[in-house]
């Protein structure tokens, strides 16, 4: 059936056929293929085609259950908006890593085996590399690199653990790969940590803050939602219940808002909220319940929204403005009130503000903790809720379109259709916020769905966060944003590689060339000056203090040195002298020998 | 560029000011409000997890304000200047 056809495939074939499209039409069509691939989704039936046998191996390039459905859905969904909003766009380069990118998400949450899931995965990963790249300054040519290499560098962890996990198992299939921490092995072990690099997860998470703020401006928009959220699905699929889990996602959670309040560029600081969101979805799989696991795909599928919806207001301000830091940035209120509205429409729903979508998913992962009497991370959790509207929901929106006017006068993105796609996604955050119930129908896992509307609750989080904003305003002061960075992780290997270098350098290097001073040149060139003319030297050694003994001094002892020294050098010695020489050889051997057998 | 006037609501401290009390009075009206219903605790188990009336307005405010400090703290490690990474 031609419906029933795995997603990925037409994202490829899209890609291919982009170049050779020109002017609108361009645009046009690669808006529709997200709407096609959304309509194809929708069409497709669950259980598993498309099985290959390779090298002995079954692949599985479609499988598809309602897990991977809802990824599907907010994918196509997510790169329609983005492709809309990035309508103005012509560069061929960006469009089809773009699709490139999709596509390989697509193909890892479509696909149902590991050896197909690594090919996707590097897909991903060298595709989402060029809408760095495509920013072509040096800035974004170097974050791009260190991201390039660190993903590989996950992809490999990852491939090692697959190959680990098939030799242990003799399976491919990608299914619970583990549901506790003690079910894991070093095989499932190091799949995990493969996936949680995607994740952001600290340590190693400092490829997303160096890099996605360096992407373009659609390019941003589009990073922001597939490589995080394909792993989330990943966790989904394969680690449900396992506890540390939670341990990742409280530190996730509460690690993106303290480094997303020392932050001074706003694409950072929506960069870093994404390592906090990602949190409570991992912790959501770490607790592992059904109510959990949905949470965290409601969440994957809200939070996409409205942080594409972020970062294409921030995009915006970027693009009329090229500029990104707070303290150059303030009263855009005025000239960019829709996009200020968007925004700040974004900024409600991630801190999960009553009415907008970020309160009907991230409650679901909140019950679950509270169910199942987990109380610290139930709390962590609560108190990294407060902290997304302080420095997401308020610090965002204050700093860039509010604070203090530093004159500039940009106006609304001439381009309407950025506007178009903010105002899209920022219809469906109040949608999913007041009316949640299509995408609670679409959920993986099977539950009763109370309502998140009783009055106890509201009242609750409204004191939660209307707290933290009186806290945001006044602790304004300690708040100002100085035109700094903050060091993170990838200091390691930005300044630490560097310095690692020169310890090497000049360590080594150091030894070597003391070595070379001290042998080569020194050692070795004494012994080869001295044996080059080693008969001469010794002879001299030997006569020299003999004749000084007989008396001989002056022009006479040097004229004798000489006519030794020139007689043994061309080897011209009295054969009388040489007779004498090699007796006395004999006999000092003879002597020397019977000293040894006394 | 328009010639009229643009709109700077935001920019008058009268209208600063009137967004203070504003504030306020939300945040007093929603404590205000809390006995009227018949809020439950989640987690009998501690007291620090929901001792009831103002629990969640007490927890947003220290806790945003633990994270501000603590982010001050860490800043004096971590700030640097934007040129740190250049050669």
């Amino acid at each position: 059936m031609m419906t029933n056809m795995p997603p990925f495939l037409l994202f490829f074939i899209a890609a291919l056929i982009t170049p050779l499209l020109t002017g609108k039409a361009k645009n046009i069509f690669i808006c529709l293929i997200p709407a096609l691939g959304f309509y194809l989704i929708s069409q497709l039936d669950h259980g598993v085609s498309y099985q290959f046998h390779f090298y002995g191996y079954d692949l599985t390039l479609l499988r598809v259950d309602k897990l991977s459905k809802i990824f599907g859905y907010i994918f196509t969904l997510n790169a329609f908006a983005a492709f809309l909003y990035a309508f103005y766009l012509k560069d061929s380069r960006q469009h089809v890593s773009a699709l490139f990118y999709i596509g390989a998400a697509l193909g890892v949450v479509f696909c149902g085996d590991l050896v197909t899931l690594y090919f996707f995965w590097e897909v991903m990963a060298v595709a989402s590399t060029f809408l760095i790249l495509s920013r072509q300054t040096k800035k974004a040519s170097g974050a791009g690199f260190r991201y390039v290499l660190i993903h590989l560098l996950g992809g490999l962890i990852l491939l090692a653990g697959i190959v680990l996990y098939i030799q242990d198992t003799g399976s491919v299939t990608f299914d619970i790969l583990a549901s506790s921490n003690s079910s894991l092995t070093l095989a499932t072990i190091l799949i995990l940590s493969g996936m949680l690099i995607n994740a952001a997860a600290p340590p190693l998470h400092g490829w997303l803050p160096d890099s996605y703020p360096e992407a373009t401006v659609t390019g941003g928009v589009i990073l922001s939602a597939y490589t995080t959220k394909t792993s989330v699905y990943t966790l989904i699929r394969g680690f449900p219940g396992c506890e540390v889990l939670i341990i990742v996602g409280c530190v996730m959670s509460l690690y993106g808002i303290i480094y997303a309040l020392l932050e001074n560029d706003m694409r950072r600081i929506l960069a870093y909220s994404i390592i906090n969101q990602v949190g409570f979805m991992v912790c959501g799989v770490g607790i592992g319940t059904a109510m959990a696991l949905n949470g965290a795909a409601a969440h994957a599928f809200c939070h996409i929204i409205y942080k594409a919806l972020l970062w294409m207001s921030a995009g915006s301000v970027l693009y009329m403005t090229g500029k990104s830091k707070c303290t150059e940035l303030g009263g855009l209120y005025k000239t960019m009130p829709l996009t200020m509205i968007f925004g700040t429409i974004g900024a409600l729903a991630i801190s999960s503000v009553p009415f907008t979508s970020g309160f009907t998913s991230k409650p679901l992962i909140m019950l679950a903790a509270e169910n199942q009497h987990l109380i610290i991370p139930w709390l962590i959790l609560e108190i990294a809720s407060a902290g997304v509207f302080l420095h997401a929901g308020i610090k965002f929106p204050y700093f860039v379109f509010f604070a203090k006017d530093k004159g500039l006068r940009p106006g609304e993105p001439e381009n309407k259709t950025m506007l178009w796609a903010m105002g899209f996604l920022a219809f469906l955050c109040i949608f999913l916020g007041v009316y949640p119930q299509p995408l609670y129908a679409i959920l993986p896992f099977e539950m009763e769905f109370g309502t998140m509307y009783k009055a106890t609750k509201v009242i609750s989080q409204f004191q939660l966060l209307m707290f933290s904003a009186l806290v945001f305003f006044l602790c304004l002061k300690l708040l100002k944003r100085t035109d700094t960075i903050a060091l993170d992780t990838d200091w390691f290997y930005r300044k630490g590689a560097r310095l690692f270098y020169l310890t090497m350098d000049k360590g080594l290097n150091g030894l070597n060339r003391l070595c070379d001073a001290l042998f080569v040149q020194g050692l070795a060139g004494w012994v080869m000056r001295f044996f080059s003319n080693a008969p001469q030297r010794l002879a001299l050694a030997a006569m020299a203090p003999f004749w000084l003994l007989t008396g001989q001094t002056g022009d006479k002892f040097q004229a004798k040195k000489q006519r030794l020294y020139s007689a043994l050098e061309t080897a011209t010695t009295p054969v009388g002298i040489c007779a004498a020489v090699a007796a006395l050889m004999v006999f000092g051997l003879i002597l020397f020998t019977l000293l040894l057998r006394k | 560029m328009s010639k009229k006037k643009e709109f700077d609501w935001f920019d008058k401290p009268a209208n600063r000011k009137l967004l203070w009390w504003l504030l306020y009075a939300v945040c007093i009206l929603l404590v205000a409000v809390e006995p009227l219903l018949h809020r439950h605790a989640h987690f009998e188990e501690v007291w620090w997890a929901d001792w009831g009336f103002a629990y969640y307005a007490a927890l947003g405010f220290a806790s945003c304000l633990a994270l501000i400090l603590l982010s001050k703290l860490l800043a004096i490690l971590l700030k640097k200047k934007v040129d740190y990474y250049d050669d």
